[in-house]
């Protein structure tokens, strides 16, 4: 996974200047936190939930190394065959493998964020095998070359007209109406053909349960139903932090996950298996382990819980930022909160600089997350680290300097009577209009006050003057 | 009660009159208010930007200087989030008079148990909850408690309000652009309850949406809530 160097502020400003993205986004992302907040408030005991979800990841991510063995041994136990693979290349490859095995050129796929963090498709492209996305809005965005700007609803910038017109150029070219229903059966009719005939699915998973080696999807359409229970073969593919110890911890997510996510009491498909059952399902199981990165996130006690994510997408709806800006402009795999302080960790802090920044610290994000992910904290830990790793040496000028006058107040007083001094020419009727840069940032949509004509400790103080 | 006030540097810098009017509230009420000469920034900004090590300082010369008060009281909540949550935190800094800082309306309603303060104000005003308030000091509904009992203030509610003004400290600057898009929703919401007055807690957040509201043009006005509780 990489980002695009240019770095958030830029990439944000493009996208603002998109009034339809900005118009779809915000009344997307309005409904579903409207949806979200009820869900929510009817249940008595979320807070505990909240407890018990941050509790459980904690006590993985303490013991992952022994959990991960745990499920190797009862995954093999039950007849899947289990890979590990330190990076993505390594991931992609295995699948590769298997895929070339049974001498496939087509996969069908569920929506996965592994995945895409992996670049699975492309790479599977290089070697002649199309791997085709079956989740409604993956197929929008994959007949039309685009990418997910959502992690739940990766079409959440796209609306039905433009989907219509998608689908007439491409799967349904007899379709005329936008009416969603419609939109959804010519996906449906052109999916269904291809499930039925597909040797090799593809999967990722919301859970493993160390204890049995059993997987989890959590889905809204059946498609991932279909793959994980059609194809003879299946590959899943997961991130090493998704464990749970035990089969009733799935009880405390199961709540935690749908009415976060989509803002229902629960969701509509969940599928469970365990390796491979004579003549019912996949007869070949492959599972695959991926670290990408994970292990180094695990290392730093602070940005670790990062790691706690179960991608409900909660902390993007209810984002001032992201709900601004869109997905895009976090330029990964993992947009909005989440994004901005899991995607640093993984690639490394040098190749993602301005992400810890994209955040106004409204703590929005840590009231909603349903596992307690304290963002704006990891948020704050990754700016320092962002601080060491790119040097900006006015900036840390201009720190340092405030620094060092506030650490006296009478340096304090001293430059707020030269800055009384230097505003004058600035100021018109009570206001300021215009900065010289970097401060026009400021200044290009904002008046700002002036300083005022005298402190309020100046006149005021008690004590000593100096110190 | 013996009572610190911490100004803060945007206060103190830009906002004077917010000061004056925690202090004037404060004495009202009877207790003894001091203003320490030496009090300077909570170090808020270096924390909040990537520049813990520069804070440290900061926050011992405010444990230093307030240490010994039986409460500290400011007009804003988000400095008063830094000391009480990013000082233990972030800097290791473990001192009583954390507990003891308080913005002023937690400090009037939660810790005093007053909600009428004697004020007239005769204005149209609506109330932003600030970010910091909300989520950090947990203020929760202490301000309109104070707000609806102001002698004949109309208070008007505002659309989205939890929604953040957009501030953010440096985001305001790194990140201009996505800063100003959320000022600009701030403002139509303000602007469409007919207030003639947007009130908050910080003066941080109060200079963003006075300085979104007064390059519009429009007649509404940034006032910080200490400067209505004190009016008569
Ligand atoms: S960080 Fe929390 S709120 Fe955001 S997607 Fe992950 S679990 Fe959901």
């Amino acid at each position: 996974m990489t980002v695009p160097a240019e770095g958030f502020p830029a990439a944000a400003s493009r996208e603002l200047r998109n009034r339809q993205l900005r118009r779809n986004l915000g009344q997307a992302t309005s409904t579903i936190r409207a949806k979200r907040a009820n869900v929510v408030a009817e249940v008595p005991d979320w807070e505990q939930l909240r407890a018990a979800g941050s509790a459980i990841k904690a006590d993985v991510m303490a013991n992952l190394d022994s959990y991960l063995l745990q499920f190797e041994q009862a995954l093999t136990a039950a007849g899947a065959t289990v890979h590990w693979a330190r990076d993505g290349a390594e991931a992609c490859a295995i699948v590769a493998q298997v895929a070339r095995a049974h001498g496939v050129s087509e996969v069908v796929k569920v929506k996965s964020l592994t995945t895409d963090e992996i670049a699975l498709n492309e790479s599977l492209g290089r070697e002649g095998i199309h791997a085709l996305e079956t989740d409604f809005a993956e197929l929008i965005l994959q007949l039309d070359g685009d990418w997910s700007s959502h992690i739940l609803v990766p079409a959440i910038h796209r609306n039905r007209t433009e989907i219509r017109n998608l689908f007439r150029r491409t799967i349904a070219p007899e379709i005329d109406s936008d009416d969603p229903a419609v939109l959804a059966e010519a996906a449906r009719r052109y999916l269904r053909e291809r499930f039925l005939s597909a040797e090799v699915g593809v999967s990722g998973a919301n859970f493993g349960v160390a204890e049995t080696g059993t997987l989890c999807v959590v889905e809204s359409e059946g498609n991932g139903r279909m793959c994980t229970t059609l194809p003879p073969v299946l590959v899943s593919i997961l991130g090493i932090e998704k464990l749970v110890p035990s089969f009733t911890d799935l009880e405390v997510f199961l709540q935690l996950l749908p009415r976060s996510s989509t803002g229902e009491r629960m969701n509509p498909y969940t599928s469970l298996w365990t390796g491979v059952s004579d003549g019912d399902g996949p007869q070949e199981l492959h599972v695959v382990l991926l670290d990408n990165g994970r292990t180094r996130v695990l290392r730093d006690e602070v940005g670790r819980q990062a790691l706690h994510c179960i991608r409900c997408s909660a902390c993007l709806n209810v984002c001032p930022v992201y709900s601004r800006t869109g997905g895009h402009a976090y330029g990964s795999v993992y947009p909005g909160p989440i994004g901005a302080i899991l995607t640093p960790q993984l690639i490394g802090i040098e190749n993602a600089p301005t992400l810890p920044f994209a955040s106004s610290l409204c703590g929005a994000c840590y009231d909603a997350c349903p596992v307690k992910i304290d963002i704006p904290r990891v948020l704050l830990h990754l700016r320092e680290q962002a601080v060491e790793a790119v040097d900006k040496p006015a900036e840390r000028l201009a720190m340092g300097a405030a620094a060092w006058v506030f650490r006296r107040s009478d340096r304090m007083r001293l430059v707020q009577r030269l800055m009384r001094v230097l505003q004058r020419p600035l100021v018109r009727d009570g206001r300021i209009r215009r900065l010289p840069r970097p401060l026009s940032a400021w200044t290009r949509t904002r008046d700002l006050r002036p300083v005022a004509e005298s402190s309020f400790v100046e006149r005021n103080g008690s004590g000593a003057a100096r110190r | 009660m013996k009572i610190g006030l911490f100004a803060t540097c945007v206060a103190d810098t830009m906002f004077p009159e917010a000061a004056t009017a925690t202090a004037t509230i404060l004495r009202r009420l009877g207790h003894q208010v001091v203003v320490p000469r030496e009090q300077t920034c909570c170090g808020q900004m270096h924390m909040n930007s990537g520049y813990r090590r520069s804070a440290a300082p900061l926050a011992e010369r405010f444990v230093a200087t307030y240490g010994a008060f039986d409460a500290v009281v400011s007009p804003s909540s988000s400095c008063v989030g830094a000391i009480r949550q990013l000082y233990p935190e972030l800097l290791g800094i473990d001192h009583p008079v954390l507990e003891r800082t308080m913005e002023l309306s937690e400090f009037l309603v939660h810790r005093l148990g007053v909600e009428d303060v004697g004020a007239t104000y005769p204005h149209r005003v609506t109330y932003h909850p600030t970010c910091h308030s909300l989520r950090v000091t947990r203020i929760g509904d202490a301000p309109l408690r104070l707000l609806r009992n102001v002698r004949r203030l109309e208070l008007v509610e505002l659309p989205d309000a939890q929604e953040c003004c957009g501030f953010g400290g440096t985001f305001s600057i790194k990140n201009s652009e996505t800063s100003s898009a959320m000022l600009a929703d701030k403002c139509d919401a303000i602007e469409s309850t007919g207030a003639g007055i947007c009130t908050a807690v910080d003066g941080s957040c109060l200079l963003q949406i006075g300085g979104g509201l007064s390059r519009r043009g429009g007649d509404t006005r940034a006032v910080h809530l200490a400067e209505i509780l004190a009016s008569r």
